[in-house]
């Protein structure tokens, strides 16, 4: 249970990692831009990989009709998301501590486990509706406006997670490092609880 | 036994016939396999990259270009010391003064000999220096922004070729004079040249982390023609070596009387010793008049400063500073091999080359054995400091560099060809014909300790080529060759701009790592910056008007301008806001007495149009932007001398 325990406070701890690396990136590559522009997303805002690429992005976009990409203090996410994730690695690391102290049993780090992943998927939804707003609320002013073969507008909306194709664009959207570790993280809690299982039916026996 | 020996001999008899092969289809040039073979050579595929950077001086041009190796493809002029409409170097307002000089402003220049920066002998990539001949300048090139950053002018000089060449450390750029002249300059006959002329070698000095250039100290010599230069390396550091030819002292029909001495000079310089003898308080400090113009990256405008005197040594004064060594028959290049022993004297109406030898040369001083003197400089005796002799090697040496694997490639004007032979044995080991008349050769870092072998390209000098004709005046043409194996392979023609006196080229990585994308706005100091929309306005100041403008995808703004009348001065303040790679804008208005601009991202430009009638005139930019490019004008007002249109601009709205 100690080593399970462990495994816990570090996989939750690779939760941290998000304090230093993007979440998630998105690049956008065209025969203009040989080197892609890019947006790298952490939880407390956007920033472009290069220097300029966001007011390069933006740039582009207001030919067709997006908004800008929001700043931080513009979508209340990126407040809240260094609280959940701080809060939840704390939880996690609580969790670990009290069951190296064998204060609680191993079935509370997959308690986390799912509580996390619940939120995890919560914030997909939310980031996916943020990409529906962003690529499909256009300014009907709009210099350039593409439509659908069945005359409604197009949606810019880039791909939640893989590769999509809009207009000259090569649009890849995959986790950066600071999901990896995330995922890893979480990943490594499910280890913890199955060793902290397997320790405990060890002991059993 | 015997079957053993006949077999044996079988063998060798069929090895012979496959070297023999092998050897009929290297001579016999351009079978079909073997030109495929070739043409993979200088094949770059279409989204790889060359693998040097080659910047070849634009001769009468006045400009650098800068090419690709193996493929022979131009990628860009910079404009150096002539003006160049399609950026506006040279018409723009911040441009000018690089132009400047004492003569006042000069709109041409003729550029010679290109130098990459160096560091501890090995070429760095940091700057490029030029020389122009004519008027006598050195301009320092960055080749980080591609641009040219600072011009000097060298006083006491005429013909300034035997330049630009650096020191090992980049310590100096060298600038010698090819025509000598009274100094200072005075009223005086010309059939009283002799004795009376001087020549300046000067050597300039280069600020290690900015790179700017000071003349430190000239070098007063007798009035010899100083044709061509170069820098000790390794043990001959501290040396600079300059060829003369004009020994003679002929001030009239040159090609004649300046070709009667046997011998001529290569004028082996101390720098060092001079340095100290400079640093303890040495030479005097002369009246002089020249033009220092600076281009600050970030005001994005140049400076021009004229300096009111210069340093000046008499050599006699600094004993064990100068030599003469004798070198045949009005030498031309004056090359150092990279490990700095041997000199190579290329007498261009020799049929011999001749190499000395530096340590020679150091015995014969340490030993005083001296043949004479000239105006009190030490002439050394020629079988004292002769290396070897390269015997009828081919007609007219001019030039020669180093693959720094002991072998030599010199240049034959006369007989159009480059010869390939070895240092220590001064046997030829190769040669092949040049496209034709070729005047000097590049091997990557061919001037340096550590040459970057692979390739040589010859330039040559006259413009009779292979490519399809085009009328009596032709670019000129330069041949690529193969040199990593024991024979020199001819890989390409390709046409070159102006008349390349010579190239300086290295390995393609840290240029290619360290060039600019952009200016960053927020670094943009030019005192007439309009950094956002917000800031953009039209301001009268007497006659002057003053428009801040900006440019972003795709509009001016403002795009609306009244209240100019026939008579103003209107400054274009063009700022371009974008910050994005290769979004440059242009601008362009009816009736400018002058060149358009080409605006940088980041960058600011100003353009000066005088309106000489009433109208409303479009101006528009130049360089397609974006996909509404088309769409990004504007109109500017012109109303009569005493009319009393309200100075007015707007952008997106009607002026009321």
């Amino acid at each position: 249970m100690k080593k399970a325990s462990i495994i816990m406070i570090i996989g939750s701890l690779l939760l941290l990692g998000l304090f230093k690396f993007p979440l998630w990136n998105i690049m956008l590559g065209a025969p203009q831009y040989p080197d892609p522009l890019g947006m790298n997303i952490y939880i407390d805002g956007i920033k472009g990989v290069s220097e300029f690429d966001l007011q390069n992005i933006d740039g582009l976009n207001h030919y067709i009709g997006m908004k800008t990409i929001p700043k931080a203090d513009e979508m209340w996410e990126f407040s809240m998301f260094p609280k959940v994730i701080f809060g939840m690695a704390m939880l996690g690391v609580i969790i670990g501590l009290l069951g190296y102290f064998e204060k609680v049993s191993y079935k509370y780090f997959l308690g986390w486990f799912l509580f996390m992943s619940v939120l995890g998927i919560l914030g997909m939804y939310d980031f996916n509706n943020w990409l529906v707003d962003y690529g499909g609320n256009l300014d009907p002013h709009a210099i350039i406006k593409v439509t659908n073969a069945d005359g409604t507008p197009m949606s810019y909306k880039p791909p939640l997670i893989g590769f999509k194709k809009l207009l000259n664009f090569d649009v890849t959207s995959l986790p950066h490092t600071g999901g990896y570790l995330m995922f890893i993280g979480m990943s490594l809690t499910l280890v913890a609880f199955w060793l902290g299982r397997k320790t405990s039916l060890n002991k059993k026996t | 036994m015997k079957n053993l020996l006949t077999s044996s001999i079988a063998m060798f008899v069929i090895l012979l016939g496959f070297t023999s092969c092998n050897n009929g289809n290297k001579s016999g040039s351009k079978s079909g396999a073997l030109a495929s073979n070739i043409a993979e050579k200088v094949y770059v595929a279409p989204g790889e990259y060359d693998s040097h950077y080659a910047f070849l001086s634009g001769g009468y041009s006045g400009n650098v270009t800068v090419y690709g190796l193996p493929s022979g493809r131009m990628f860009k002029e910079i404009p150096v010391f002539s003006q160049f409409p399609t950026s506006g170097y040279g018409y723009s307002e911040e441009t000018k003064p690089m132009l400047n000089t004492s003569h006042g402003f000069i709109p041409w220049g003729d550029a010679h000999h290109p130098d990459i920066s160096q560091s501890k002998g090995e070429l760095d990539g940091r700057w490029l220096f030029i020389n122009e001949n004519n008027t006598p300048r050195i301009a320092r090139l960055s080749l980080t922004t591609f641009e040219t950053e600072e011009i000097i002018e060298v006083p006491n000089s005429a013909g300034n070729h035997s330049s630009s060449f650096v020191t090992e450390n980049t310590e100096y750029v060298v600038a010698g004079t090819r025509f000598s002249v009274p100094i200072p300059q005075r009223d005086m006959p010309i059939k009283d040249y002799k004795g009376n002329f001087q020549g300046a070698l000067s050597f300039i000095s280069v600020a290690p982390e900015t790179g700017n250039m000071d003349i430190k100290f000239q070098v007063l010599m007798p009035g010899f023609n100083y044709d061509l230069s170069h820098p000790g390396r390794g043990k001959s550091h501290g040396w600079f070596f300059f060829t003369t030819y004009n020994t003679e002292e002929a001030n009239t029909l040159l090609e004649v009387n300046a070709s009667q001495n046997d011998k001529d000079f290569i004028a082996a310089i101390n720098w060092k010793k001079i340095e100290e003898y400079v640093n303890n308080g040495g030479g005097t400090m002369m009246p002089a008049n020249y033009a220092h113009n600076v281009y600050d990256e970030h005001t994005h405008t140049a400076t021009s400063t004229m300096k009111k005197e210069v340093r000046v040594v008499n050599p006699i004064e600094v004993p064990g500073a100068v030599y003469f060594i004798p070198t045949p028959k009005s030498p031309h290049g004056c090359d150092v091999d990279p490990s700095g022993e041997y000199i190579v004297g290329n007498g261009k109406l020799s049929a011999n080359l001749t190499v000395h030898s530096f340590t020679k040369m150091l015995d014969a001083i340490e030993n005083k054995k001296f043949a004479g003197e000239a105006y009190g400089i030490p002439i050394l005796n020629f079988e004292d400091v002769l290396a070897g002799v390269v015997e009828q090697p081919g007609l007219g040496p001019l030039h020669t560099e180093f693959d720094g694997k002991g072998n030599a490639y010199t240049t034959f004007f006369i007989s159009s060809e480059v010869v390939k032979w070895k240092l220590g044995t001064w046997e030829v080991v190769d040669r092949k014909p040049t496209y034709y008349s070729v005047g000097h050769l590049t091997i990557p870092g061919g001037n340096s300790g550590k040459p970057q072998g692979k390739y040589m390209f010859a330039m040559n000098k006259i413009t009779k080529d292979r490519y399809l004709p085009t009328g009596p005046e032709m670019e000129h043409s330069a041949q690529l060759y193969d040199i990593s194996g024991d024979k020199m392979e001819l890989l390409l023609d390709f046409p070159t701009h102006g008349e390349p006196h010579y190239a300086a080229a290295m390995e393609a990585g840290i240029i290619k790592a360290q060039s600019q994308k952009i200016y960053k706005l927020a670094d943009n100091k030019h005192p007439y910056a309009a950094k956002s929309d917000a800031d953009t306005k039209v301001v009268r100041d007497g006659k002057n008007v003053h428009i801040y403008l900006t440019t972003i995808r795709s509009h001016f703004s403002p795009d609306n301008i009244e209240g100019i009348k026939v008579g103003d001065k209107v400054y274009f303040h063009v700022t371009n806001l974008e910050q994005d790679f290769d979004v440059p804008h242009g601008f362009a208005v009816i009736g400018q007495n002058n060149s358009e601009l080409l605006v940088m991202p980041g960058q600011t430009k100003t353009s000066v149009w005088e309106p000489k009638q009433v109208g409303v005139w479009p101006f528009y930019c130049t360089d397609f932007c974006s996909a509404l490019h088309q769409e990004m004008q504007g109109y500017i007002r012109v109303s009569a001398a005493n009319s009393d249109t309200p100075i007015k601009w707007s952008l997106g709205e009607d002026i009321e």
